[in-house]
């Protein structure tokens, strides 16, 4: 009895002590040599491994930092301004603050603006309804509802609003990290500036049909009539294939375009006031007003000097 | 007129669902379970109901209070393993025996993995085993059935596991079976002891071909289990017919017939290519055997299925489909 | 002589051909006719007239955008309306021609007469310039420019031109009432074809549900005396049509994955396109009007039409009594295959062979369960994939392991998702998969391209 248990001891420690030097060898033999900085930055990134700079994962990011020259074009979307200087810090570089930036859904086609003209019976992904037809009601370009960009997000920042039948983005969450930016078959999904106290203003429509056409599938549809384009004085607005497109790095947040739209295509948010459509409205009747009068003075300058002349 | 549906192609669909599947297999179970009606009476009656009656409850419990998943007792597998397991039980075990082995093939094997084609194992014997090895008492004491709808039978092991005792005590396997009367033809149509679904081969043989015909299963997993169990037992015996019992006694006994139907061909614990159902069927042949002469049970189709289920998804992987032009 | 069928997998949905003994009526052209420019697979047609033009029936309207691309032509006469975006059956915009129909002048040079002409010209180049301007493309589904099926690349050499009469799809009977109809134009057709691609023996390819076809064609051949040319009888079995089932089922040998039929010295022409084909030829006939199966159980009446490309799909189903209050899917095509309509404002193109209409309870899928490992959908996969992992690797989009398990290979036959008892949308999934796997393999070769580019340099 005492035997046997002496001899199990013996015969475990040996094969503990043999098996431990072929691991302490092969360990030795295998060893790679690493850039201890890489560990280093990674242990600041987020750690979600979401593929939102564009690499596979947080420790694909930092070994491109680490090998980048001057950190150009490697940002990681969701530590933000934050991350980023601690990595430039560990790496011994400078970083320029990116302004912050959110999702932004490019659809207001709400189930009561844009009529249902069909039932979908498929697989219910966007991408697996995308690829088979242009939707269920008789807008090609709208919002398929079938939240992909809802199961793309890793945030939880997405979520379907049963009533509107749109994607909701809720912006404390949002990291921009552009998951559904990929996701969304439509493309209606826009990263844009989140703007001062998160004030923004975009045009909640992609339709790219003639106004008559955008307007019959859906009553907030963006008609393309330019209005918008030709009352901003920042000239932020362009137009382009019946759809207008507000530059966020140019828009001053006047709201004028949002209170001429006569689709309501135009959305505001983060407002501390409600917009006030009439008195915006009296505003911009006013400049142009004066507009026209200040041209009217200058014609009637014009025309005097030229009398003058040809007097003399 | 209402919306147009629109969905991708096709947009026909056959008449197959899980349902019908399901269905198929109770109806091919009927013959044997009105033999075993017939054989032991209303006591079988009653392990059946209790059996599958426990399995739809704990189903319908499972899903709805701890899943909180919509109900799946409509696609009727739970009726299925309630019934295999009634099947697999002998007519004498008590009620609240039957029910902890619904509890172990419903919640253990089957739910815990996720529900149906989530398991590993066949959930009917993952209960019937875990019943043998817990109340060995009232699982390898068989009753032979006297008479039709008789009520006190004599009490005595089964041919197997009669077998399997005489080897001990060292007789030879020719003398065990002359003292014991035993005969093929007894065996086929009215079996002596065992689990009640044992009794009537030819019933549950009916069930097989009505499958297959029917096209829910593909006879080749059942086909190779018997050609291997037939040709170990041929060559084993060969060598020394005493020590060791012949092809058609091992083919006839010990609810291999039931186990190589029934739950050898269940879809969710089985491979999907022909090639790897023969390997699978072959293994679970020869561990039959190998439990049978050398192991301690004088029973191994419940063990050799439930190993070979263990290989599934490596035999899934190591047997693909022939492709088209490749 | 035992029929013949391929070798793996498949299905057997009940054939359900309700139209076969209605006789192909002649469709007057809509008032207005809007015709696609994307009637064919590849680049779409470039418009080559003017909005304000007055057009002749079978005036080259549109010509090619590509190299894989082909001719549109008027198919009625009457004054351009309008050139631009319209939704197609799908819903998308595409450009089309607007025609407003006045009168039936058909340019010069085509013989509309019924006489069947049987002598066939010798200049093979000439004949592939015909069947060029004249348009013509494949009419058993995938509208692929004949004139280029029929110029193999060099080096390939053609054994055999197969003519696909199987119609496996169920409910269709369009080329089943063109064999009976025009069985001898077809078999002109057909040896025509034989003969460009180097006279070449040519099987008919016939299921066993069509008998009646399969004796006239026989006679057919018989009284017409083309040596070359013979009819094979073939089990019902979906997807028999398929051109690599099909040439598997003739000739026993299966195209490579990536490959094309001649890399096995086959072609293959569908029953149509061999009419179509006579027409250009013999005819000087452009592929302006097809013949397209109305039907369903819901649909008052059955009928197989010769129908105008550029017919809308409500005029048609107008004209036959109107839409049915019960039918809840309107298909362009079969049951298997067929794209449903969400446009009923959308017009035919020359690749539309049907209308089907189901009700609700014939078409509604039922709601998904969980897969039970049955095997069924890799046991009917014609192409021997296991769609039960594919599907699994589409919802993951791991690209690698689609290509390795061959989800390039799937032809979208929809035998996985009919067979299906746990009501899986199979295909649904796979296709995305299949897109995932073919755009790897495509980005590699482009890849491949740009270095050995890069190397020459």
């Amino acid at each position: 009895m005492t035997n046997t248990v002496i001899w199990t001891i013996a015969i475990i420690t040996v094969l503990g002590l043999v098996l431990a030097l072929v691991l302490f060898l092969v360990a030795k033999k295998f060893k790679v040599e690493e850039d201890p900085r890489i560990d280093e930055v990674e242990k600041v990134m987020p750690g979600a491994n979401c593929g939102g700079c564009g690499f596979a994962g947080c420790r694909a990011f930092s070994e491109a930092a680490v090998k980048s020259p001057d950190l150009e074009g490697i940002f990681c979307p969701v530590g933000g301004n934050d991350v980023m200087a601690k990595v430039a810090s560990i790496l011994g570089f400078e970083v320029k603050a990116k302004a912050p930036e959110v999702a932004v859904v490019r659809c207001n086609g709400t189930c009561e603006a844009r009529p249902r003209v069909n039932e979908y019976d498929g697989f219910a992904t966007c991408a697996v309804k995308s690829a088979l037809y242009a939707g269920d009601t008789a807008c090609a370009y709208g919002c398929l509802g079938c939240g992909d960009c809802v199961s793309a997000c890793q945030f939880g920042a997405l979520s379907m609003d049963p009533a509107t039948g749109l994607p909701v983005v809720d912006e404390e969450k949002c990291t921009a990290c552009g998951a559904c930016v990929k996701a969304c078959p439509k493309k209606i999904i826009e990263l844009r500036q989140k703007g001062p106290r998160g004030m923004r203003e975009f045009v909640s429509c992609v339709n790219k049909d003639k106004g008559p056409v955008a307007k019959k599938a859906c009553a907030n549809a963006c008609i393309g009539c330019g209005l918008c384009a030709k009352t901003c004085i920042h000239d932020a607005i362009t137009m382009a294939v019946n759809i207008a497109w507000i530059d966020s790095y140019k828009c001053k947040l006047c709201r004028e375009c949002e209170a001429v739209c006569p689709t309501g295509a135009i959305h505001g948010v983060n407002f501390p006031k409600p917009l006030d459509k009439d008195a915006v409205k009296a505003r911009i009747a006013e400049r142009k007003k004066k507009a026209a009068e200040a041209k009217a003075a200058e014609a009637a300058l014009i025309a005097e000097a030229a009398k003058e002349a040809a007097h003399e | 007129m209402s919306k147009l549906i629109v969905s991708p192609s096709p947009h026909i669909h056959s008449k197959d669902s899980t349902r019908s599947l399901m269905l198929d297999v109770v109806i091919a179970l009927l013959p044997a379970v009105l033999c075993s009606f017939v054989f032991y009476g209303w006591k079988e009656i009653l392990v059946m109901a209790v059996s599958v009656c426990s399995c739809l409850l704990l189903e319908w419990a499972i899903t709805r209070f701890l899943l909180k998943k919509p109900s799946t007792l409509c696609d009727l597998s739970a009726v299925v393993t309630g019934i295999l397991l009634g099947l697999n039980l002998p007519y004498t075990t008590p009620w609240w025996v039957v029910f902890i082995g619904a509890v172990v093939a419903i919640g253990v094997a089957k739910m815990t993995f996720g529900g149906l084609g989530q398991n590993i194992w066949n959930p009917a014997l993952v209960g019937r085993v875990f019943l043998l090895v817990s109340f060995p008492t009232y699982m390898t004491t068989w009753s032979q059935p006297k008479s039709l709808f008789g009520l006190d039978a004599v009490t005595g092991p089964t041919p197997l596991g009669a077998i399997n005792e005489g080897l001990m005590q060292g007789a030879s396997v020719q003398d065990i079976m002359a003292q014991n009367g035993y005969d093929y033809g007894q065996m086929l149509f009215a079996n002596l002891g065992g689990s009640a679904g044992e009794v009537c081969a030819i019933a549950l043989l009916l069930g097989f071909v009505y499958l297959c015909v029917r096209r829910v299963i593909k006879p080749w997993i059942t086909l190779s289990i018997f050609a291997t169990v037939a040709l170990t037992a041929l060559i084993f015996w060969g060598v020394n017919p005493a020590r060791f019992t012949g092809p058609v006694f091992n083919l006839l006994t010990g609810g291999l017939i039931l186990g190589a139907c029934f739950m050898a061909t269940d879809y969710v614990t089985s491979p999907m290519s022909l090639w790897g159902g023969v390997v699978f069927g072959v293994g679970i042949g020869f561990l039959t055997m190998m439990i049978r002469y050398f192991g301690s049970y004088p029973e191994g189709v419940s063990f050799a299925i439930l190993i070979m289920n263990s290989f599934v998804p490596l035999l899934n992987r190591a047997f693909h489909q022939k492709k088209y032009g490749r | 002589m035992s029929k013949s069928t391929f070798a793996i997998g498949g299905v057997h949905p009940h054939d359900n051909k309700l139209a076969r003994d209605c006789r192909i009526e002649v469709l007057p052209p809509a008032p207005t006719m809007y015709v696609s420019v994307a009637q064919h697979l590849g680049a779409p047609a470039l418009p080559v007239v003017e909005v304000g033009d007055k057009v002749k029936v079978g005036q080259v309207i549109a010509g090619p955008g590509g190299f894989v691309s082909t001719y549109v032509h008027a198919p009625v006469s009457g004054t351009v309306k309008s050139i631009g975006p319209r939704a197609d059956l799908a819903g998308r915009p595409v450009t089309h021609i607007e025609i407003a129909v006045e009168g039936d002048e058909w340019m010069e040079g085509i013989d509309r007469s019924d006489n069947l002409v049987t002598e066939i010209p010798t200049d093979n180049q000439a004949i592939i310039e015909k069947i060029h301007s004249a348009g013509v493309v494949g009419l058993g589904g995938a509208t692929f420019p004949t004139h280029i099926k029929l110029s193999p690349p060099p080096g390939s050499k053609c054994e055999r031109v197969i003519i696909n009469g199987c119609e496996c799809e169920p409910y269709l009977t369009s080329d089943y009432r063109v064999l009976l109809e025009k069985g001898e134009q077809m078999v002109v057709g057909a040896a025509i074809l034989a003969q460009v691609m180097g006279n070449v023996p040519c099987t008919v390819a016939i299921e066993e549900n069509k008998p009646e076809a399969i004796a006239h064609i026989r006679e057919v051949i018989a009284k017409l005396g083309f040596k070359n040319l013979e009819v094979m009888e073939m089990k019902m079995r979906y997807p028999q049509g398929s051109e690599k089932q099909l040439i598997d089922a003739v000739m026993h040998r299966q195209v490579r994955s990536g490959g094309l039929p001649i890399s096995v010295g086959a072609v293959v022409q569908n029953v149509g396109t061999a009419l179509a084909v006579y027409d250009a030829v013999q005819k000087n006939k452009p592929l302006i009007d097809n013949t397209i199966t109305v039907t369903g159980e819901c649909f008052p009446k059955q009928a197989n039409l010769q129908v105008r490309v550029g017919t809308p799909f409500r005029y048609i189903i107008d004209f036959l009594g109107g839409m049915p209050a019960d039918a809840a899917k309107v298909i362009s095509g079969g049951p298997m295959m067929g794209k449903a309509v969400a446009n009923l404002d959308a017009a035919t193109l020359k690749g539309t062979s049907a209308l089907l209409f189901l009700t609700e309870k014939q078409t509604r899928r039922a709601p998904e369960s969980a897969c039970i490992r049955c095997g069924k959908c890799a046991d009917a996969c014609p192409m021997g994939l296991e769609p039960f992992l594919l599907q699994k690797l589409s919802r993951i989009a791991d690209t690698e392991a689609l290509e390795a398990n061959a989800a390039q290979d799937c032809i979208e036959c929809g035998c996985c998702l009919y067979s299906c008892p746990a009501h899986i949308p199979l295909l649904d999934v796979i296709r995305t998969g299949k897109g995932l796997a073919l755009g790897a393999i495509k980005a590699r070769a482009a890849a491949a391209k740009a270095a050995a580019e890069a190397a020459k340099k």
